[in-house]
């Protein structure tokens, strides 16, 4: 009986915006390039996101913020997610971020940052080649 | 890990040691079946409820209601949801948690959102399995919502104490969707949404069908209950009928039937598992498979021959 990884994800909108559209097309992208995708929700709080993220034993959390909280909000699921000892599952975000943000998110542990304009192909693309299904 | 390591850790509440099982649980690793068997002792104490129906009649909404009056119960509660895999490529939106997540961070909840992954009859293939690690995680009571079925996905039944079917009024020819298969099952129909106009008729039309159909074998009367679960009403007579016929199956005769069939499916499902993962293995997975399948269409063998030929490779 030899089974197969599939990689799961959680697509998380953290904050109070209410801008989803984003969020759904990115989860639609990933459906359909064949990976389990959670979706939450509007309005999640980092504690939701994380405890969500381990229930589900996701592979990677992707998040999106519209609202301007990105940097309190990401660096929040960052340090929850180390306060319950899964720090090794990664995190990426996209939504509008300002470019001088990003490196900061980065060296803070948000694996990658995806900006309006974005093909969803190119994330997918990004997923399939940095995120392992767990060995 | 070993084996029985990783069930003690399941035991004594480490839910990421039970999250991860449950992810090679429906990922078929190997290994689950050592784990599941010192799990094994410490599971049959759950109380498990169905709830199932059409898509779109509020299924989630519901669950997220019983979440809550269990929880001031004081019960530790599970919850296992399932979608959809899509057929062409594989993926799937798991959207169920949506409804609940206020119960995310309460330490006496566990949801679970599983992909049918090609599995018929509104569960999928782990999750019996599944609701075992959570039985053996300590859960009272699980509430396991199947995909949006249609007729014949019935397959819960055989799963859950208490099964009920979620319906709404004004959905089509009403009854006439549900006549047969998922009618039978019910232990409580539920006419969510009841605000709409033609909530009495279907409970009518309910009453009627019941009293015409046979008799069920085990002399339960199922229950109609009717509720509005956005506005959270209806969901107290909803526990009451939950818990009326929770003592009903205490009987001991009914919880050996019920145990028996189920556990019948269970067995007889696990061994076609295996034997058809042996089969795959013998072959050498897909590429073996195909090869069997070209010597077929050029006509090397008969496709008779050639399944009793495999079968007794891997009998003998």
């Amino acid at each position: 009986m030899a089974g197969k990884r599939k990689i799961r994800i959680l697509v998380a909108k953290p904050g109070l915006d209410g801008h989803d559209r984003g969020a759904k097309i990115i989860a639609r992208g990933f459906r359909d390039a064949g990976f389990e995708v959670i979706y939450t929700g509007l309005h999640q709080s980092p504690e939701q996101i994380v405890e969500a993220a381990i229930q589900e034993d996701v592979d990677v959390i992707g998040l999106s913020s519209l609202a301007g909280a990105h940097n309190h909000l990401f660096r929040e699921v960052l340090r929850l997610l180390k306060e319950r000892g899964a720090e090794d599952i990664p995190v990426f975000g996209g939504g509008i971020i300002p470019d001088e943000d990003i490196p900061k998110l980065k060296a803070d542990g948000i694996r990658e940052i995806f900006t309006p304009g974005t093909k969803v192909e190119d994330v997918v693309k990004w997923v399939e080649e940095n995120i392992h299904p767990r060995g | 890990m070993n084996p029985k390591e990783w069930a003690e850790k399941i035991v004594n509440g480490d839910i990421r040691a039970a999250s991860r099982l449950m992810r090679d649980i429906d990922d078929r690793m190997p290994w689950v079946s050592d784990v599941l068997k010192e799990l094994y002792p410490h599971t049959g104490r759950a109380y498990i409820i169905g709830v199932t129906g059409s898509p779109g009649v509020g299924k989630s909404t519901l669950v997220d209601c019983l979440i809550e009056d269990f929880r001031k119960k004081d019960q530790d509660v599970g919850v296992v949801v399932i979608d959809p895999t899509s057929p062409f490529t594989g993926g799937a939106i798991l959207g169920d948690r949506i409804r609940m997540q206020r119960h995310s961070t309460d330490s006496g909840v566990f949801i679970r959102s599983l992909a049918t992954r090609g599995s018929m009859g509104g569960l999928s293939r782990s999750t019996s399995d599944i609701l075992r690690v959570m039985d053996a995680m300590g859960k009272d009571v699980i509430l396991l919502e199947t995909v949006g079925v249609g007729q014949d996905e019935v397959d819960v039944v055989n799963t859950a104490h208490t099964s009920m079917i979620v319906l709404i009024p004004g959905l089509g020819d009403d009854i006439q969707a549900i006549k047969a298969g998922i009618l039978e099952i019910g232990d409580i129909f539920v006419i969510n949404k009841c605000e709409r106009e033609g909530a009495e008729r279907m409970e009518r039309e309910i009453m009627m069908m019941l009293e015409l159909g046979a008799r069920r074998k085990d002399g339960w009367e199922p229950k109609i209950v009717k509720t509005e679960a956005i506005k959270r009403k209806g969901i107290k007579d909803l526990m009451e009928a939950i818990e009326e016929h929770r003592a009903f199956r205490e009987d001991p005769e009914h919880k050996r039937r019920f145990l028996r069939k189920a556990l019948r499916i269970e067995l007889l499902s696990n061994l076609k598992d295996q034997v058809s993962g042996r089969i795959m293995e013998a072959l050498g997975d897909e590429e073996g498979l195909d090869t069997v399948v070209d010597e077929i269409i050029d006509g090397k063998v008969d496709l008779y021959s050639k399944s009793e030929e495999i079968l007794k490779r891997v009998l003998c």
